[in-house]
Parts: C-alpha cells; structure tokens; sequence
C-alpha cells in the first residue's frame, strides 16, 4: 500500500510514482506547462509568503499541514486515498463484481470524456478568480482565496494524473489541451458554460463557493461511486479539499449577512448600501444568480448519457451504496414536474435510469437549503423581519426543460415580456453588480476587514483572525 | 400518410439559405419540434427524412435558379453543434424499409453534391459534427473544422449504435480522402470521434480554424474555390417552378410522365412521354417547362414517391410514347450545347434520375411497342430495367396497322448518361464485349426492328401480336410471385456488373452490409443497440462472428 506521500520526489505523491519511471517522464514534462499556465492564468496579485494548508497523508486524521509558502512553490502531486480492501462495484451491470485497476477498454472513451470534462472545470476557477486577490476584504480573506486557488490545482493534477497513468498518448495530449482551454477565451473556452463566466466580486466568489463548488462536490462525490478505482480513490481525497472551499462560501456569504444585519440594526433601516453594506435583496439576487447557474450544470432532466455510465458502472448516484434499491434501476420511475405553453405545470413519470442529473441534482437542492437556513438564522437572532429563499428550480435556467419557458421564482410561467419587466428584482441589475463592486477595496492590514463584511469568528488553524495570514514582503 | 417531395426556400423549417454574390449559404438550423412524422425530436440539429427533402430541393435550386453561384458552403446556425447525423430515436422507431428508403434518398443527395457542375461544396464545421453530420462534410469537396480544442469530427455509429455510418461514410474516408485503413478502423470504433490536428494529421478534415479567425477562413476558402469555377457571370437561372400533378388511389399524372396502379399484380406502368413540339433553337430564355428539364423534374418526383409511399407496388413497368424525331432535336440541342451551363446541368441531372432508377429496389420491365419513343435517352430506360420486351408485330388489336417497334440508338447511349459504376447502360449490358460495344455504334441513328434488336442483344424477347399479352402477364405474375428480397439481391447484383466506383461501393457493398446489420438482433432485436439506445441500458450482443 502507497499512503504515505512522497515529498521528495519532484512530484510529491502517494503512488510509488518513482518505480513508474514512464509515468514519471510523463508527468515531469506536464509540469512546467503547468507551471507556465499558473504564472499566466493564475492569482495576478504578487505576495510572499501565504499560510497554507498541505496533505501529509491521506488518512483519516493529522493529514494537513500548515505553514507560508510562496504561492508558485505550493507541491501540486498526486494524492489517492487509501484503496478498501476487496471493493466491489455497488451498481449498473457489473453490480458485485471487484471494481478495475484498468481501464476496460470498452470504457475507455467515455471515461476518459469524464475525466476531462471534470479536469477541465478545475483550472477554469482559478482562471475565472484571478483577479480576486486585488480587492480581499482581509488577510485571512486572501489566504482562503489562495488556500482554494491551489487546492483547485491540484485538483487539476488529479483528473491529469489519471489521463497520463491509464489513457495513453491520448490521455497526455487532453492533459495538455486542459492548459490550452481558459476560461472565456473566445477561440479556445473552458468545456461548460458556468466556467467561462467571470467571478467579479467577493460576494460572487462567496456565493460561487456556495453554490458552483457544491455542485462539484456532488459531481465528484458521484465519480468516487466509480467502478474504475483510481477515479474513486481519487474523488475521495478530492472531497475532502473541497469541503474547505465550501466552508469558504457557507461562512463568507454567513459573514455577508452578519454584517448586513449589524448595519440593519445599527441604522434601523434595511437601506444600508450607503452605510457600506450589502443590502438584503441584493444578497437574495446573487443567491439566485448563483444557484439557478450552478442548477444548469447537472445538465437535462432526463439524459442518456448519465444512464449509460450508470449502467456501466462508471458514475454512480450520491451514496450509492447507502441506497435500498436493486442498483439497476432499469424498472424504477420516477415522478417529475414538466412546464406546459399554456402556463400549467403537468406531472410526468420518469424512467429513473434516465432522470439520474434529477436524482443528483435533488441532493443538490436539499443541501443548499441547509445554507439558506443557517443566513435565516442569523437574521431571525438580529430580529430581522427578512427571510432568504431558494428560487423555483425553474427559474432563469438554460438547460434542460425549463429553458425555453419564463418561470418566476415562485414558480409560475409568465410570458417572456413580464419576465423581463420583473427580472431586476430578481437577479442582479448591472447597477446592483456595480454597486458590489464599489465596496470591494483590498484591505491588507493583519487584523483589519472591509466595511461589508464581519471579520470570522475563528481563524485558520487555531490562529487569530489579525494573524499575518499573508506576508507581502 | 403520403410523403410529398415537394419544397421551396419560403417554407423550408430546417434550412436558411443565403445568397452573397457567387458565394451561397446553406445555413442547417434544425427545428427540433419540425420531424416529418411524429414521435421524436430533432435535437443537436440531426436529421430526418424532411430535413434532407430540403437539403435536396435546396441543392437543386441552387443549381438551375442560381447560375452565378460558384461555392455552396454548408454551416450550421446552431452554437458548438454542426450536425448529430441522421436521428437516432427516428431510425430506432422506423420500419425496415423506411430505414433503407431514407439512407437510398440521403446518399442519393450526397453523391449529387459531388456530381457538382462548377459548384463546389466547402464544409464550415462550426462545432461538434458526428455519423451522418460528417458524411455530410465528407460530401463535400473541402472540410474546414474550427479548432476550439473541444469540437470533433466521429463516425460512432459501430459503438454506439452497432450499425454503420450508411451513408458512405466508411467508404470516402478510404476511397476520397485516403484516410490509411488502420486509421479508418481506429476512428470508426471510437465513440468520441477524433478533432484538431490529429483529424488534419489523419486527412479527416483539410484545414483548422480557430473560431475567432473562423468565419474569415471559410471566406476564404470560398473564395478559392470559386475561382476555380467555370459558372457563367451574367446567365439568368431558371425557376424551378412547383410540379403540376393530379393524384388519384390509383395512379399520379404530371404533364410528361404517368403512372397506373394495378395492385392485383403489385405492378404500376408508368410512361414516359417524348416532346410534342419541336426544340428551341438556342438555350436562351427557357423556363422549367422546357421539355427535358421537366420531364426529368417529373420522372425523379415520381421515383421518390413511388418508393416511399407505395413499397409493395414491386414491378415497374417502363413504357415511352410519343415521336423520336422531336426527342432527337432535343437530344441535339443539349449535346451540341454540352459547355453551355444549362445544358450540363439538365444532363446531369437526368443522368442522376437514371441513376436514381438503377439503384431503385422493384424489378423493372420495359415494354416496347409500336406506340413507344424507345430512342436515346428516352431508350435508357430500357437499358436501365432487369428485362426488355418488345413487340414483333402490328399494335395488339389493330391488326392492319402498319406501325411497328423500334428502338434508336443515339449518342445518348454511348456515355452521355454514365451509370454510378462509371461506364453506359450498354457498356454494362455488354460488359467484356468490347467488340459488341463497337458493333452497336455503328448501328445508332436508325430505328431497329425487333429482330434487329433482338439480333443485336438489345431485347430480351419478342413475342408477337399473338402472344404479347400472355407473355407481359405471366412476365408480371411471375415476378409477383418470387421474394421481394430474393428480387432486390438479384437485380442489384446483375445491374451493376463492370467496375466498382466510390458510388457503387456506396450503394451496393455498404447497402448490403448495412440491409444485412438493420435485420440483425444484435442492432434491431429487443436488446438490440438501436433499441436500447437512449434507455440507459446496455445493447446485448450475440458474439458469434457469423
């Protein structure tokens, strides 16, 4: 067994990767393209020094290790968590069988499109956060964006370690063109839409932590169920780096509305933008940006693909193996609500099989909830007559069977000049997003924090929250 | 329900054409609600048997109405997608026949975009084009693929689907664009298709684009093309003008052509009628009733609708009628006018409505009578059917008649109208007789008797006055009586001896191949790949290697 990582290889990993001296060379000579993508693609703003978390090893505890270390020095690897002994594959028709070491060469194509179109999200938020640095609220701010901008890395090198180690030639060269795509580049964009939008401001990064790296979550949390076991092993230690980015939304957009409810009941007014703060509605506006966003990325409500992987045992459901069924599906319905011309909603029964992205994506929903009830908290604690809501699952969607139709956050089909009539007080205006972007000046001095946002109620790793989280000589 | 070959840009649902000076746009932009029969989408702008009736009409428009135009370039109107091929869930719910129908139709436009008389066909690959989305390029003379690092060219229809690309998508990856064999194999069996430079590497494309510099580089290229171009400047085109037919339960009727059902016999005479007045003097200021344009129009109309909607209607009786000399004037006039751009394109087009006719699965008999016009290219039909029967003697019941059968051989015969395999109907009929071939031309431009022409093997029998009758009915009968598919594999392998071209690889090897793989269960059975595609669930395939 190969758990504990190598650090002093050159590339730090826990695959006894010097006995592959193939994969090796592989892999040596991906890097400083890697590198090269980092200096050119990643955070523009330059510092000395950032505290940052690194894997020692993959087991359960004690597998971090903080310290400050110059952003491009950050040891990207390989880190795999610790196979099972005696896995089986939990689903589709290979159900009971030892999961592969190998791709099956049957496989072979529609693994290797999963791998890259995960791979291919990775790198994208760091593009699309480049800027962010710029304008931190607070140190320990910019030690998260950073702490995520590597962590994105090195997921990167996860999905690039699987393409080098079992797809061949074809696998270095997805590998590299994962580098040559960059998010909102016109003649070479990132695969999925999401990933070529911009995040422009602080709220947005906190909201797209929320929301977009939720989504990866389950993503990934579905490809840990995979019958090819490097991709499952990989997913899950995966998983637990991206917890860290979602703690970075759940507690920043937490830290938004803490702040915003201080400045409701400082000045006894919801109006409190020229106090400095982000107002409530506006707040509710980028949650509604960003979870219908994110709702598009699990893509159509019935689709024949996420069937086929099933069905090969390649991309399972979110805790497969919890699940009381035959793990076959190829009998099971389920029901679904479908919009109707003439502003009806009508329900549908679906084959399970193919209504899996509905299956994940009702996972998704729920956990999200779990968000809006914590920022309700907050503000039913401040006494504040305000609630947020997670819009209907139809609206301002471009993908799958709502597009096409005008859904309002509640739900009901209007026509699309009434949408867009009432669009701004739905989603943000372009005097809202300029209005966030006002607020949004750096503040570098250990211990200080923005006007709009209340400063963590813990620090990094027992830290205090006015320790120098970033050094900028 | 009948399906009309009819179209015209104004209600096309599926393409937007545009013309800019020499350059014409044919935009595919598929209305996934626009199937011609219900029960399935058009996503991904993939394609149905109404999406090619006016990617047809759209080629042949561009043809006669648009004399200036030099290159057609073939694009998509949809982001990232240039075309799905043909649609899965359609080919899935559609019966046999239909199926082959509908592949026959679609190759059919695809080889007549090759047989292209100075309008050169440039694919734009705007985005992602898969199975019949690129045989679509491959019809083409240039593929120009945007290189977006994510967009590809594939032919996954033997892993995805367990059947072949059938519309020559095997056959002009090897044969047009000498892709290597091993190459092929590799890039047919992989679902996700293969893209940017490794598709130019392989010759699957001519050229990369990126999308920004996209638009600029089809411009062009069109560009190029165009001035290789021999299309007239300032010609006027001439309007294809709709067809004037009266449909009845028992027949179709247009102005030249007529066909009679007998279903009794499952039999249906269709004649051909010659000119009834003299030919014009020059091709100038002529409209579509020009006579060997519209009786083309006619015939070709007729063929598509007699195979879609009347399938078990299996023996075509071919019959002419009318005055062979007022044919020879036309014949002349076209033939002496070969580089003029209307001419060309009238033969060409006639000689792929023969074609149509060749490849066209229901026994043909040609019946000759002293009423018929059984001369150049109105005696190809002849040529083109499984057997001739001609009549050695007065009209049946006009014993005092004076008029007999003939046949006249033009130059029309010896080349003018080649079959797909290259090579004349006569050459074919007497293929590896070099000196017959000979014998025959120097007997052309006099009318035959019947004994001549069953002398000179033009015929195959000649009953008389006596007995015609009997013989064309147990003719008929007998050939009802045989196995439709027993027929089809016998014409089909007698009408095409002689060499083998890209066409009738197409048409014969691949349509055999792929006639065989839609019966099989591994492709069609209930756990068969086209049926469980898009369930979610695995074909299961019987592993016998048969």
């Amino acid at each position: 067994m190969t758990t504990s990582i190598n650090y002093e290889d050159k590339i730090p990993n826990n695959v006894d990767l010097s006995s592959d001296r193939g994969l090796q060379r592989a892999l040596e000579g991906w890097q400083p393209k890697f590198m090269n993508w980092w200096g050119e693609m990643g955070p523009a703003l330059e510092t000395h020094g950032v505290y940052l978390r690194t894997a020692v090893s993959v087991g359960r505890d004690g597998w971090a290790h903080f310290d400050h270390v110059n952003v491009p020095d950050y040891r990207w690897g390989i880190f795999l968590a610790e196979p099972k002994p005696d896995r089986r594959i939990a689903f589709g028709e290979h159900k009971g069988q030892p999961v592969w070491q190998q791709v099956p060469g049957e496989y072979r194509a529609d693994l290797q499109r999963l791998i890259v179109i995960q791979g291919d999200t990775e790198p994208a938020s760091v593009e699309q956060q480049k800027l962010l640095g710029l304008t931190a609220p607070s140190l320990y701010d910019l030690r998260n964006l950073f702490q995520v901008n590597v962590e994105e890395g090195r997921h990167l090198w996860a999905m690039v370690y699987l393409l080098h180690a079992y797809f061949g030639r074809e696998g270095r060269e997805e590998a590299e063109a994962l580098l040559v795509r960059n998010s909102g580049s016109p003649d070479s964009p990132r695969i999925l839409g999401a990933f070529n939008e911009e995040t422009a401001d602080w709220l947005a990064f906190y909201m797209f932590t929320y929301f977009t790296d939720r989504d990866g979550k389950y993503q990934l949390g579905t490809l840990k169920e995979s019958a090819f076991d490097p991709l499952s092993r990989t997913c899950e230690f995966m998983l637990k780096e991206e917890a860290h980015h979602m703690f970075v939304g759940t507690t920043g957009v937490d830290r938004v509305v803490a702040r915003s409810a201080q400045l409701i009941r400082e000045h006894d007014t919801l109006d409190i933008a020229k106090h400095g703060g982000i107002p409530l509605d506006i707040i509710q506006k980028y949650i509604n940006f960003h979870y219908t966003v994110s709702l598009d990325l699990f893509g159509s409500e019935t689709s024949t693909n996420a069937a086929n992987y099933f069905t090969a045992g390649l991309k399972g459901r979110w805790m497969e193996e919890r699940r009381k069924d035959d793990h076959q599906l190829t009998e099971h319905g389920i029901p679904l609500q479908r919009p109707n011309a003439d502003g009806t909603w009508t329900n549908d029964e679906l084959s399970a099989l193919l209504a899996l992205n509905l299956d994940l994506r009702g996972e998704y929903i729920t956990d999200c909830q779990s968000g809006i009830k914590r920022w309700n908290k907050i503000l039913a604690e401040a006494e504040i007559g305000f609630t947020f809501a997670l819009p209907h699952v139809g609206f301002n969607r471009q993908v799958g069977m709502h597009s096409g139709f005008h859904i309002t956050p509640d739900g009901s089909i209007v026509d699309a000049g009434s949408w867009r009539e009432a669009a701004g007080k739905w989603l943000p205006t372009s005097e809202d997003l300029a209005f966030v972007r006002s607020l949004m000046h750096p503040v570098y001095e250990p211990g200080k924090i923005a006007s709009w946002v209340a400063p963590p109620t813990n620090g990094i790793n027992g830290k205090p929250f006015d320790y120098e989280y970033v050094y900028f000589h | 329900m009948d399906v009309s070959f009819d179209a015209h840009p104004s209600t096309y649902r599926h393409w937007k054409t545009r013309i800019e000076g020499v350059i014409a746009w044919l935009v595919l932009d598929v209305d996934e609600t626009g199937g011609i029969v219900p029960g399935y989408e058009l996503k991904l702008n993939s394609y149905d048997l109404g999406v090619d009736i006016e990617l047809y009409d759209a080629t042949q428009r561009l043809r006669f109405e648009h004399p200036e135009v030099r290159v057609v370039v073939l694009t998509s109107g949809k982001d990232k997608v240039f075309c799905a091929g043909a649609n899965i869930r359609m080919l899935a719910a559609s019966t046999h026949e239909w199926k082959v129908n509908f592949c026959k139709f679609t190759n059919e436009t695809r080889n007549a975009m090759e047989d292209s008389a100075g309008q050169a066909y440039l694919a734009a690959v705007n985005g992602s084009c898969a199975g019949g989305g690129y045989e679509l390029a491959l019809a083409c003379e240039h593929i120009l693929l945007v290189d977006d690092n994510s967009s590809a060219v594939s032919l996954p229809e033997v892993p995805l689907l367990g059947v072949l690309p059938g519309t020559g998508g095997l056959t002009r990856v090897v044969d047009k664009r000498r892709v290597r064999k091993d190459l092929a194999d590799v890039f047919a069996t992989r679902p996700d298709g293969v893209k940017g430079k490794t598709a130019l590497r392989w010759r699957l494309v001519d050229e990369l684009a990126q999308p920004r510099r996209f638009e600029e580089a089809t411009r062009a290229r069109a560009a190029e093309l165009a001035a290789r171009s021999t299309r007239p400047r300032d010609a006027r085109g001439v309007e294809l003008t709709p067809l004037d037919r009266d449909i009845t339960a028992d027949g179709i009727r247009y102005e030249h052509v007529t066909a009679e059902y007998d279903q009794a016999t499952s039999a249906v005479t269709i004649t051909v009628r010659a000119p009834r007045t003299p030919a014009p003097a020059a091709l100038s200021g002529l409209d579509a009733s020009f006579w060997p344009l519209a009786v083309t129009r006619e015939l070709d109309d007729l063929i598509l609708r007699l195979r879609t909607n009347q399938p078990t209607l299996g023996t075509w009786i071919l019959r002419t009628s009318g005055d062979a000399e007022l044919l020879d004037g036309y014949e002349k006039l076209l033939a002496g006018h070969r580089h003029h751009w209307l001419a060309d394109e009238i033969l060409r087009y006639h000689k792929r409505v023969l074609k149509r006719l060749d490849v066209t699965s229901r026994s043909l008999i040609a019946v000759i009578e002293p009423d018929s016009c059984c001369a150049g290219m109105l005696a190809e039909l002849a040529f083109a059917a499984d057997r001739q029967y001609m009549l050695d003697g007065p009209p049946v019941g006009d014993e005092d008649s004076p008029a007999r059968a003939s046949i006249t051989l033009t130059d029309a015969n010896f080349g003018l109208l080649p079959m797909g395999n290259g090579i004349s109907r006569l050459e074919s009929r007497f293929y590896g007789h070099t000196d017959h071939v000979e014998w025959l031309r120097k007997e052309t431009g006099r009318p035959l008797s019947p004994a001549e022409a069953d002398e000179l093997g033009l015929v195959t029998d000649i009953p008389d006055d006596i007995d015609w009758a009997d013989e064309i009915r147990i003719a008929i009968e007998g050939r009802a009586a045989l196995s439709p598919d027993a027929c089809t594999g016998l014409e089909a392998n007698l009408r095409f001896a002689g060499p083998e071209t890209t066409e009738t690889r197409i048409f014969g090897r691949l349509s055999a191949w792929q006639n065989w793989i839609f019966n099989r269960p591994n492709a069609s059975g209930d756990e068969g790949a086209l049926r469980r595609y898009g369930t979610g669930q695995k074909a299961i395939f019987d592993r016998k290697r048969v």
